[in-house]
């Protein structure tokens, strides 16, 4: 099985007690935030009502509050943070292309569609 | 094991073989791949979600007073149940990243402990959302209704509690003079769905026999919140008392079908349009899977750990692999709670 002409790179991965504990310390930081900012998205939610003037501002908040989550996520539990940057940019752009162009269409199109059903 | 010589990439050899220009392993980046391809399958499914919701132009159910309720405790907790499912998956993700940790100090038990609590916490989420479903199919004990002037309204109050149907009139499966208890309330919603009840308080049954219904205790309506606006009533809102109770008692011996809806299938629900429900399913349906699926993979993975293959190996990367689609998950999850539950 054990071939030579191949790196493995999972060896570099090991790491020991002392920056095993760093890495600890910083998933129960990310576990408390996420924790949090989820608390406060269900507080904000049931406080203030759909429709209401602060609504937009509401909606707003939560999409960056998703966001924030979803960062902490990707960049330490799944640690992309720590991959080389081209693996990181070769993973997030090609997504983000099709993410950013689609929402364009869920909106643009998306109201088109509602004026005409409207009429 | 395989050598590995100099960490400083020489950029000569990076594409012609034997060096990844990634720094990573084929199966690690592979993953990667795949999760990039699913991110946007399930990119697709919101999206798609949010271009109905945009172009409808009724009004779309509101999350805080669709999913309220919590086991044992009833109604009136908005998105709490969904906030604690959140919260189960993300402590999840947190045992799993604690397995991958350990993995990398080579530590054993370590690997054994926060995996299998990994386990654990998958099931808890996946029998959540069981209750979910159940509880999102079968749906309030009122229902909605549509009132006389086209209007929408959700009910608060007590559904009646029915003690027995006395058949009066035969039909193929029940015959005349006896009495069924087996489906009771079961037969009665159903005959109100399809506008069977009469004002003198009979129904009929699937097999064609007409029956009375002996209450045990009467509907009682609280409230009617109207929801949609119709000719007469307006979006937001409250009516109550008797008025309410003659407007839903009206409605549900009209003899139209579908004037009082309860739950949610494919075709109707009684929470907004169609697509909601469709949505629902499809949506936390596919994520729900996903679920599953991570949970199969991480007991595959769990039962090497226990046999040692990974030890024996020197290092756990399948940990790491299986825990970047645990998280994945987790991510997923994450972006349906915003946009299906919270916008």
């Amino acid at each position: 099985m054990d071939r030579d002409d191949v790196i493995e790179y999972s060896l570099e991965a090991h790491h020991s007690e002392e920056k095993g504990k760093k890495i600890r310390k910083k998933i129960y930081f990310v576990t408390v935030l996420l924790s949090v900012i989820t608390a406060v998205e269900v507080a904000l939610g049931a406080l203030i009502k759909q429709g209401t003037d602060l609504w937009p501002v509401v909606k707003v908040s939560f999409i960056v509050m998703t966001l924030v989550k979803a960062g902490y996520i990707v960049w330490v539990f799944m640690h992309l943070g720590d991959e080389k940057l081209e693996l990181r940019r070769l993973i997030l752009f090609p997504y983000m292309l099709f993410a950013l162009y689609l929402m364009y269409i869920l909106l643009f199109e998306g109201l088109q569609v509602h004026h005409t059903w409207m009429k | 094991m395989a050598g590995h010589a100099s960490l400083n990439i020489d950029t000569t050899p990076s594409w012609n073989g034997q060096v990844s220009p990634f720094k990573t392993s084929y199966g690690k980046m592979m993953m990667w791949f795949f999760l990039v391809s699913d991110a946007l399958t399930f990119s697709g499914l919101l999206i798609a979600y949010g271009f109905i919701r945009h172009a409808y132009t009724g009004q779309w159910p509101i999350g805080e007073e669709v999913f309220q309720s919590l086991p044992f405790l009833g109604h009136g907790y908005p998105l709490i149940y969904v906030a604690i499912m959140t919260f189960l998956l993300i402590i999840s993700s947190v045992t799993m990243v604690l397995a991958v940790e350990a993995g990398h100090r080579m530590d054993r038990k370590g690997v054994t402990k926060w995996m299998l609590w990994t386990i654990v916490g998958g099931f808890f989420f996946l029998g959540s959302q069981a209750w979910e479903w159940s509880h999102f199919i079968h749906g309030s004990e009122l229902g909605r209704v549509q009132l006389a002037d086209g209007s929408l309204a959700y009910v608060h109050g007590h559904g009646p509690e029915i003690k027995d149907l006395q058949i009066l009139q035969s039909g193929s499966k029940y015959k005349e003079g006896t009495h069924v208890h087996h489906h009771a309330l079961h037969y009665y919603n159903d005959a109100i769905e399809a506008g069977k009840l009469t004002a003198a308080g009979t129904i009929t049954l699937p097999d064609g026999a007409v029956a009375k219904v002996n209450y045990a205790k009467e509907a009682h309506i609280d409230e009617l919140y109207i929801r949609q606006a119709g000719g007469k009533y307006k979006l937001g809102q409250k009516i109550e008392g008797k008025e309410a109770h003659e407007l839903y008692m009206s409605a549900a011996t009209s003899g139209q079908a579908e004037r009082i809806v309860y739950g949610a299938n494919m075709q109707r629900n009684e929470y907004g349009p169609k697509q909601y429900a469709q949505f629902f399913f499809f949506i936390t349906g596919f994520h729900g899977f996903h679920v599953f699926s991570g949970v199969v993979i991480n007991i595959i993975i769990f039962l090497g750990v226990l046999r040692g293959v990974y030890h024996k190996r020197g290092h756990y990367e399948m940990v790491e692999k299986t825990g970047l689609y645990w998280h994945f998950v987790d991510l997923v999850w994450v972006f349906v709670f915003t946009f299906f539950y919270l916008v």
